[in-house]
């Protein structure tokens, strides 16, 4: 989906023959289309060695790709800050802060579920505002600024659960989630039964893959993904072409923290209930799907979809560990391994290929 | 609730950040006659590794926060900024010495780490009583009383009433690797179940964080060994994910967690879960106030088992006690 390689469009005067593999390895998701495949081979191997077919069923694809679809949620946004030359530290923190807001509106002062969500959503983008507003107009590296809010908004939430509650767990009423109408868009799922058990896929799922696909049009097909990639590129340039450079950067904050609040919404809504410690360290794994994801560290170039795939990666991994009956301790090791290899290899099929940098 | 809730939710987070914690004493309970100090001038330096962050850890601070209110006591309650990071409790527990305390309330989640600085307290003669953490040596380094439940013995009894319902192949969820606790909890447990090796018994692991891979975790588990029969979860934010992974298998499998929730206790109420070990944590905060307060007053202390070990746990909610609970742990009292 990157503006920089395109393989559509009239050939230009001298003709050069660009073989179909190439084309497909010049594509920024090149990368993480390949991490996928050999991690699916590795589990699917693995666990058929051990005498399970779990992972390979429709049970098991279901598992794993619910547990991509959570983090990948707020990866699309993620990835699309990082193009854009930002990072987001606090989004963790907004997870939590955000799903503390449906639990606190809705269960500690009854009202209606909706309005929990909505009131969440509107406070949790603000946050994000807040977040681009503080870098754009500091000049400071967001790094540093967002590590501060992860801070102060990783407090807020317990300062304000603990004062209004004085427990950080908040449940939340199924009977009411299950009457509520907005609830509905972050708690359905659709449930199919094998030899009498349950397999779900929740509309995580849904959300992952739409956000995904509305983050891919943006960055792939519209003006505001060419100031995204132009503005981490080379952002004096981009100011001088005319792109609104402050107004793009404080928009992928907001939809950062906008996507940390759907993300909260379905998690309140799938368990009923809000913890405070939910997102906790999410931020680094977000980082993590978009790297594999082929997004570069120092902005101007990266994939949405390639994210989306990184993030299908590491939730394969994660689950997969169980299904190959592996010590779950070494998943930490599998994770650093994959990113370590993912970026290798991304660096040089972009060198490679796509004949950049 | 109101408006009026959020008013004062707003000033009290004023207060908070302002008072860093200082809960003045709110009561005008008076000692006994003779008492060697006044209750208005006893103060108690509370240091634990227990985050705020942490639903259990809320319900221990709502038992400190009352039993000073009672006592009519002053306390001050401090935790490092990790759970794990035992060089900032440590320095916590000096500063809290240096303050000269009536009395010292300590968790020792890692004794190798906090003796030096508990030896401190002791030799400049402040009476000290361990909560939580620390059964096992809290005797050797001069603590009067430990207020708490040990970890072995409560995974044990989850371990032998599974048995007795007949679990053949019991997998332990820890949520923590690495906290010695948990994995005394699973290794009791597993003993309890009847292996010979507690190591070789099944342990799935995830985070709280994440409770949709928590659920897909186990549920990947119940898939990939049919055979498993029951699940033991080490804390309340787990038990919600196994419910709803057991739920959807379509079989039978027995479920306990450690620690309550209003979740965990409406599943036992419903019969969806077998039990909950409860170590009644509100007490592990309300009475070393109580034992500190009287100890000052009048030099009287409980001894317990003999030795200082005062058990509160582990105690077992099942389907017949559940429905008492459920009110008291929405409040954070249990």
């Amino acid at each position: 989906m990157a503006t920089t390689t395109a393989s559509a469009g009239p050939a230009p005067e001298r003709l050069r023959t660009v073989s179909l593999t190439q084309r497909l390895l010049a594509r920024p998701a090149a990368g993480a289309l390949i991490i996928v495949v050999f991690v699916f081979i590795v589990f699917a191997v693995l666990s058929t060695a051990r005498g399970s077919s779990a992972f390979l069923s429709i049970a098991g694809v279901l598992n794993y790709v619910g547990v991509a679809s959570q983090v990948g949620i707020i990866a699309t946004a993620v990835a699309l800050l990082m193009i854009a030359g930002e990072f987001d530290l606090s989004v963790g923190s907004l997870v939590g802060f955000s799903g503390i807001v449906i639990g606190i509106v809705s269960t500690v002062w009854g009202l209606p579920i909706w309005l929990g969500i909505i009131v969440s959503m509107i406070l949790t983008t603000g946050l994000g505002v807040i977040n681009g507003l503080i870098v754009v107009r500091t000049g400071l590296p967001s790094f540093i600024v967002t590590l501060a809010t992860m801070f102060i908004i990783g407090g807020l939430s317990s300062v304000l659960v603990l004062t209004l509650t004085s427990i950080t767990f908040i449940r939340i009423d199924p009977a009411l989630i299950a009457a509520d109408p907005l609830a509905q868009l972050f708690s359905w799922k659709l449930s199919l039964v094998f030899d009498g058990a349950t397999s779900d896929l929740y509309v995580s799922v849904v959300w992952w893959i739409l956000i995904a696909a509305v983050g891919a049009y943006i960055l792939g097909r519209r003006k505001f993904g060419n100031w995204i990639t132009g503005v981490g590129g080379s952002p004096i340039a981009a100011r001088n072409l005319g792109v609104p450079v402050a107004r793009v950067k404080i928009t992928l904050f907001a939809a950062t923290a906008f996507s940390a609040s759907i993300l909260a919404a379905c998690q309140s809504m799938q368990f009923s209930s809000a913890d405070i410690q939910r997102g906790g360290g999410w931020e680094l794994q977000a980082i993590t799907m978009a790297v594999i994801g082929g997004c570069l560290l120092s902005g101007g170039y990266g994939s949405v979809v390639g994210t989306a795939l990184g993030a299908l990666a590491l939730g394969m991994a994660s689950i997969g560990i169980v299904y190959a009956s592996i010590n779950a301790d070494w998943y930490k090791i599998a994770i650093g391994l994959l990113l370590l290899t993912a970026v290798v290899l991304n660096n040089w099929i972009r060198r490679r290929f796509a004949g950049l940098r | 609730m109101n408006k009026r809730t959020l008013f004062t939710g707003l000033a009290g987070i004023a207060i908070v950040l302002g008072a860093c914690n200082a809960a003045p004493a709110t009561s005008t309970a008076k000692g006994p006659d003779g008492a060697l100090v006044k209750r208005s001038d006893i103060k108690i330096e509370v240091v634990t590794h227990g985050q705020a962050i942490d639903g259990f850890w809320g319900v221990v601070r709502n038992g400190f926060k009352a039993g000073a209110a009672d006592m009519g006591v002053t306390y001050n309650y401090n935790a490092p900024a990790a759970e794990s990071d035992m060089p900032a409790m440590s320095a916590l527990i000096d500063a809290a010495v240096a303050k000269h305390p009536t009395g010292l309330v300590v968790s020792i989640p890692n004794p190798d780490a906090l003796s030096p600085a508990i030896k401190k307290a002791v030799a400049a003669g402040i009476p000290v009583v361990s909560m939580n953490s620390g059964s096992d040596v809290f005797k050797s380094l001069g603590i009067l009383a430990h207020v708490g439940q040990t970890e072995f013995q409560a995974g044990l009894g989850a371990g032998q009433r599974f048995k007795d319902a007949g679990v053949k192949n019991g997998v332990c969820f820890n949520q923590e690797v690495g906290n010695q606790a948990l994995t005394l909890r699973c290794n009791g447990f597993f003993t309890g179940l009847g292996l010979a090796d507690p190591k070789a018994g099944k342990v799935l692991t995830g985070k709280i964080s994440d409770p949709a891979g928590m659920q897909a975790t186990i549920a990947a588990a119940i898939q990939t060994d049919p055979t498993i029969d029951g699940i033991l979860t080490l804390g309340p934010s787990v038990a919600k994910p196994a419910l709803a992974a057991v739920g959807a298998s379509g079989k039978t499998i027995h479920l306990a967690t450690f620690d309550l929730s209003a979740d965990v206790l409406t599943a036992i109420k419903d019969g969806k879960m077998d039990f909950a070990i409860d170590q009644q944590q509100f007490l592990q905060g309300y009475l070393p106030i109580v034992i500190l307060t009287n100890y000052a007053e009048t030099r009287n202390l409980p001894t317990g088992d003999g030795t200082g070990l005062i058990m509160t746990g582990p105690g077992f909610v099942t389907k017949d006690s559940a429905a008492d609970v459920i009110a008291l742990s929405a409040k954070g009292l249990r």
